[in-house]
């Protein structure tokens, strides 16, 4: 895995875990991989993966099952949007209005793409989440 | 785990690599070793070893003088020097000759490594390659399953794929019981490894600190123009714009970038002195 810049690595491990909720790929009750599983995956010090774990317990995203392990919680997928919905409106957002301004591009165009996008997107997403219910 | 106290210690008389050190390793990290060439890193090493003998003070080691190199400590520790001799014989020989002297020693667990590593260990020491020799030797290390690990630049001659392995394997056998030093200059090789540094500078400790109480008190940036500042420690510039090191006055979330803090503690080193309240 590569980081990105900025974030501190447990950071962008738990947002790696966000992400995964959002996708479905994570969803409620499923056990997460073990903080030693997670670490070898990701190339990273265990300690690290603990500290995610804790933060993302503290968040109310997974809870732990003494002896068994980590679960995703009933509504994380909520809390993950409600945690996520704010820093993207206040901070992404602007700066691709600002680019969308500077680069003088007509928002018709903008609209056309994202509805586009949103199409293939939820195709993708339907086959992931689909995948391994139905026969 | 590991306790120097006022350590001194000189190859020679003009020389002296340390005077009065005093540094504490606790099990459950993997700490890393920075420092420029001769700052003494492997001599820090060879003393926590009992490899080397300090003139004055104490190396103690797992609750034992480590210059007296006493069996019940030497089986409890494993050193990887970065240039090391290997005798001409196979695999097999090297591992019955040497395995005895480490009654936690696990056969299976090495080979999964050569596995890992793809060693054939059926092979002869001597038709090795230096990064075939040298993964060899990190497998058997790890399969000593000794409480403290010391590797002098271990990722040295891997190969690229090699050195992924390298950081999975660690990944699968940190623990709380056992303490990891690993000597580096290749930081971006072991950055997302290590959780403890301990930085060397003109013969004294001058950070030893959790990687997480770094990121509380330092914040780590890529700007495009340098202000004044006051927060400002230390900044290069780099094809993005300038990577800036400052106090974290705002309690920012950063990732730790262990070549830049290099640098700043180098460049500026009482400032980060004066912050870690170090002496």
């Amino acid at each position: 895995m590569e980081f990105k810049d900025k974030h501190s690595i447990y950071i962008q491990i738990a947002d790696r875990v966000c992400e995964k909720i959002l996708l479905g790929t994570f969803k409620e009750e499923d056990k997460i991989p073990s903080t030693r599983e997670m670490a070898i995956e990701l190339e990273v010090n265990p300690n690290t993966v603990i500290r995610t774990y804790e933060y993302l317990e503290q968040k109310e995203i997974i809870y732990n099952r003494r002896g068994i392990g980590y679960f995703i919680a009933a509504n994380a997928k909520q809390k993950v949007m409600e945690t996520l919905q704010n820093p993207f409106l206040e901070n992404t957002l602007p700066e691709i209005f600002k680019t969308i301004l500077l680069l003088e591009i007509d928002f018709k165009d903008v609209t056309a793409r994202f509805e586009h996008y949103k199409a293939g997107f939820q195709n993708e997403t339907n086959k992931n989440v689909d995948a391994p219910g139905h026969e | 785990m590991i306790t120097l106290n006022n350590v001194s210690f000189a190859y020679s008389k003009k020389k002296e690599v340390f005077s009065n050190l005093n540094l504490t390793l606790q099990p459950g990290s993997i700490y890393g070793l920075l420092g420029k060439n001769g700052a003494g890193k492997t001599t820090l090493l060879k003393m926590m070893c009992g490899l080397a003998t300090p003139s004055s003070g104490s190396c103690t080691t797992l609750g034992e003088k480590a210059a007296r190199k006493n069996p019940s400590l030497m089986r409890e520790l494993f050193f990887l020097p970065e240039e090391f001799y290997m005798p001409d014989m196979r695999i097999k020989k090297f591992v019955s000759l040497n395995a005895p002297f480490y009654p936690e020693f696990d056969l299976n667990q090495f080979h999964r490594y050569l596995d890992e590593f793809e060693i054939n260990p059926d092979s002869r020491l001597r038709s090795l390659s230096y990064g075939e020799k040298k993964k060899v030797m990190i497998g058997f290390g790890i399969a000593t399953n000794t409480k403290l690990l010391l590797f002098d630049e271990p990722t040295n001659g891997l190969d690229i794929p090699s050195k992924r392995q390298f950081r999975r394997i660690m990944a699968s056998i940190a623990n709380e019981d056992k303490c990891i030093i690993i000597s580096t200059h290749q930081v971006r090789d072991l950055e997302t490894l290590i959780d403890h540094l301990v930085i060397l500078h003109n013969n004294h400790i001058l950070l030893n600190e959790n990687v997480g109480v770094i990121t509380q008190k330092l914040c780590f940036k890529t700007v495009q123009t340098v202000g004044n500042d006051q927060g400002i420690i230390y900044s290069e510039s780099s094809l993005k714009g300038h990577n800036i090191l400052l106090k974290n006055a705002e309690q920012e979330d950063s990732q730790l970038d262990m070549e830049l803090l290099f640098n700043g503690v180098q460049q500026c080193p009482e400032k980060i002195n004066h912050l870690f309240n170090l002496n």
